[in-house]
This record gives structure tokens, sequence and C-alpha cells, in this order.
């Protein structure tokens, strides 16, 4: 019974370690995906009186994905019942370029000032539009939701990583002195932590089908998806395949880490 | 005759301030049936340790089965540990192996194969009285049955040295008889040097036997 226990504590510690990092990744996609979702509908728009080629306006800075003319047409469409012909052909003459430019990623509000100061420098753009207030309050929550999610982490590691420390403690008391005996009639250190290694592994891969198990259930059961779906994000939770690896690969190095430091720290006592 | 322990000037200590063995000469030979006494702190168990390496000299020099124990490295200490066999007051068994197992522990480390284990377990632990009892974890069985297996484990592999330190401290006079029988067995009929730390020397020893005594951190023969 005791032993059961001893198992079930190294069990839940790195349980709780993997779950908490397979929530940290699946909130990290949906940070990213929103990131992405914010990009694609954040363009800055500069106006010229001359028509510029649009690669042009690619080529000032890496961070200028592409390049578009904003068409005039329908604004001119919707003045031609209002308007007489004479006046609209002055109007298309006199009517200003304007472009819309994407860019590689969301940008810092920095990197948005940067941009500008860039444009600026030709002669043709005569307006730029940045939307720099209702962008810097977006990145702003963005930045703050990110460090929060990593705080969260960062406590959540803490807390199980001091439970890995009191579980060593226990394994270091409990398998020293068996330690002890087998040194005493010669067993080599491979030998003597054999057995401890194998409970280490046993336990992590129990805590890996266990986690692995409990995200296949709220994947299968769409947890969180209806949210997500509401703010027309499309996150994929768990990637069987790639997510299971990352699990199992950092519950055995874990308990490896620890067998491995109970084994450098054991000292002889007979 | 082979010297099986050569002690020279040895000196030990826990702490460099501490000695509790001083310059000590002395040696024993290949078959020899020894006693250790002395008072209780005089550095019997001290002594026993360094015959195993798991303490090492502070001055002199300490060689056991031809292997100096001064400066030893790990792998040819391993070596040397598996020609010993060792008998302690409180038993040291692995709690959570059967005895069984922890008969055949030597043998599991001297890479015997499976069967030859199972045979040579079978006749030491019925050697020692307790087949009945096999299946059974050390916390099941009484201090004399603990000892009787401890006995049986340091016999397993038939090492040149045999270590007991107050092997029957602890016993009544049945199982106390039969440890002693079984180190006599052990001298005559295996040839293995036995090395035994007591407070009392049994009177009805069937062996001839060497006697030190430690006393003032000095080691001698008492004749």
């Amino acid at each position: 019974m005791k032993s059961v226990k001893n198992h079930l504590s190294l069990i839940i510690a790195l349980f709780t370690i993997v779950f908490t990092m397979q929530i940290y990744i699946v909130v990290d996609r949906t940070v990213k995906a929103y990131e992405y979702d914010l990009n694609e509908n954040y363009s800055i728009v500069v106006v010229t009186q001359k028509k510029v080629d649009t690669d042009t306006l690619v080529a000032m800075s890496p961070k200028i994905k592409s390049a578009d003319e904003i068409s005039t047409k329908e604004v001119i469409s919707n003045l031609q019942s209002q308007m007489k012909q004479r006046h609209i052909d002055l109007l298309k003459l006199s009517l200003p370029h304007f472009y819309s430019l994407h860019l590689t990623h969301y940008p810092a509000p920095h990197e948005v000032k940067e941009l500008r100061k860039r444009l600026e420098k030709n002669s043709h753009i005569t307006r730029i539009e940045d939307f720099a207030q209702s962008h810097d309050t977006l990145y702003k929550l963005l930045l703050l939701f990110k460090s929060v999610i990593v705080l969260f982490a960062i406590a959540i590691f803490a807390v199980t990583s001091l439970l890995i420390i009191k579980e060593m403690r226990i394994w270091q008391f409990q398998h020293n002195e068996r330690m002890s005996i087998m040194a005493m009639f010669g067993a080599p250190v491979w030998m003597r932590s054999a057995v401890l290694f194998r409970v280490s592994i046993v336990d992590a891969v129990i805590a890996s089908v266990l986690a692995i198990g409990t995200i296949t259930y709220a994947d299968f059961m769409k947890v969180g998806n209806e949210q997500l779906q509401s703010i027309g994000i499309e996150v994929l939770l768990f990637d069987p395949i790639n997510d299971s690896l990352l699990i199992v690969g950092v519950a055995l190095s874990l308990s490896i880490i620890l067998a491995t430091l109970i084994v450098i720290g054991h000292k002889e006592e007979v | 005759m082979d010297k099986v322990i050569l002690a020279q000037d040895l000196s030990l200590a826990y702490n460099t301030e501490e000695t509790i063995i001083s310059r000590a000469n002395f040696s024993v030979s290949s078959g020899d049936f020894v006693f250790i006494t002395g008072a209780s702190g005089s550095g019997k168990s001290t002594l026993l340790r360094s015959f195993y390496g798991a303490l090492k000299p502070e001055n002199g020099s300490l060689i056991v089965g031809g292997v100096e124990v001064n400066n030893i490295s790990s792998s040819k200490l391993n070596f040397l540990r598996r020609h010993i066999g060792i008998v302690f007051q409180d038993y040291k068994l692995i709690k959570e192996w059967t005895i069984e197992k922890n008969v055949a522990l030597p043998l599991i480390i001297n890479g015997y194969a499976k069967d030859v284990c199972d045979i040579q377990v079978d006749k030491l632990l019925n050697h020692v009285k307790l087949s009945h009892k096999m299946g059974k974890y050390p916390p099941e069985l009484s201090g004399g049955e603990q000892q009787r297996v401890a006995m049986a484990r340091a016999l397993a592999h038939n090492p040149i040295l045999i270590l007991a330190d107050e092997p029957t401290g602890n016993l009544d006079d049945y199982s106390s008889k039969l440890i002693w029988n079984l180190l006599e067995g052990a001298n005559t009929q295996l040839n293995a040097t036995v090395l035994v730390v007591t407070h009392h020397i049994p009177e009805d020893l069937a062996v001839d036997y060497k006697h030190f005594n430690i006393e003032g951190g000095d080691v001698y023969e008492v004749s």
C-alpha cells in the first residue's frame, strides 16, 4: 500500500506537469491563431498622389507582405446619382490613389512607428493611416494575455517541481538502503540503480498514458470548442502524434533526471 | 600460507582529528578463523569496515585478497566485494525482496545463471533450516531467522573471506548455535577465511582460532 502511495505521488506530479504543459500548448496555439487573425484583418493604408507600383511599396520594408491598390470605383459609383458626369470625371482625375499594405506578422507598436517613418521617406506618399490607437490597445491586450499564461505555467511548474523534489527525498530514503546493501556485495552502479530507473520509467509511462487519455477525451468531448468558435478561432486541441511524443518525452526525461539525481546523491551507508 | 589480509602501520579515522586505529600491524592467513574483540567503541566494527573498503585507511597500507584498499578504484572495489561475504548484527536484508532473492543477491551480482542460483538458494535455505519460509519477506521473519538468511546470503557465492560483525548479538541460543556452526562449516569445509567481531568468544567452538584484541587504538594478537 505504501509503495502504491509512493508511485501515485510521482505519477500525479508528472501528470500535472505534462497536463499543464498541454494546456499551455493549446493556449499558445489559440493566442497565435488570434494573432494571425488580427494580422489578417490589419493593414496600413497609404495615400499617394501619383500611381505607385505595388512592388515598390512592398520593397520598402521586409515587414510588408503585400500591397493592394484600393479601388475607388465603388465610391464613385455611389456618387454617380448625386453628381453630374463632368464633375465625376474631374473627381476621377483629382482623386488620389489608396493602397492597403498587409504585413508579415501582427506588428508591435514600435514596429508600426518604424514602418511609418520608412513610408514617410517616399515622396509620393502624402498620407499614412496606421490605426495606431486601436492597434495599440489590441496589442497590449494580447501581450497581457500571453504574460498571464506564462506566469500561470511558471506557477504550476514551481508547485509540481516542489512535489517532485519531495518525492525525490522519499525515494532517496527508500532506495538508499537497498543500493547500499547491493554495493556491499559488489554490485556495479547500473545494477544498483536498475530498479530505480525501471520504476521511474514505468511511472512516467503511466503518467503519460493518463495525460494523453484525459486530453483525448477532452478533445473528443470538444471542450472549449464553442467558445473558440464564437471568437472565430479554430485551434487543434491535441495533435495525436506530435503532442503524444512530447508528453511521453517530457515525462520520461523528468523521471530519468530524478532517478539520476538519486543515483548521484547516493551515499553508501554500511 | 597466503595472506588474505595484511595491515602495515594501518591507521583508521572518521576525521583527521579522531584516530580510531593507530599504526596497527597484523596479518590474517588464508583459512584462518579470527576473532576481533575489544570494548564498545574501541574500533572493532571500524576495522571490519575497512576490510571491505567502506572506510579507507588514513595512513599505512591495507591489502585485502591481494588488493591494496588505500587507493582502490570503484571497479576494483566491486570486484573485491564480490569475493567477500558479510554478516551484520542488524542483518541488512532488502525488505522488499523475498528471502530467496535476498540469498540469491551475491549470485546475481556475480552473474550466475538463474537455474544455478535456484539450486544454490534451495541448498542454503535448507542448510539454515528456512526452506519452508522461501516466499516470505524479511519483516515477516524473527530476528534469528533473518540472521540465518543473512548468513545464507554471505555463503551463497563461496566467498574467500567472510566478515561477521556481532552476528549473534541479538539472537537466542538456538539461532546463535546455528550461526556459529555455519561459520565453522564455512571455515572447515569451504576453506573460507572467517573474521568475527564479537564481545564474547563461544567456549564450545570446534575450530582453532586466532584472537585479536583492540585497545587504545592498538590491534594486538592474544595468545
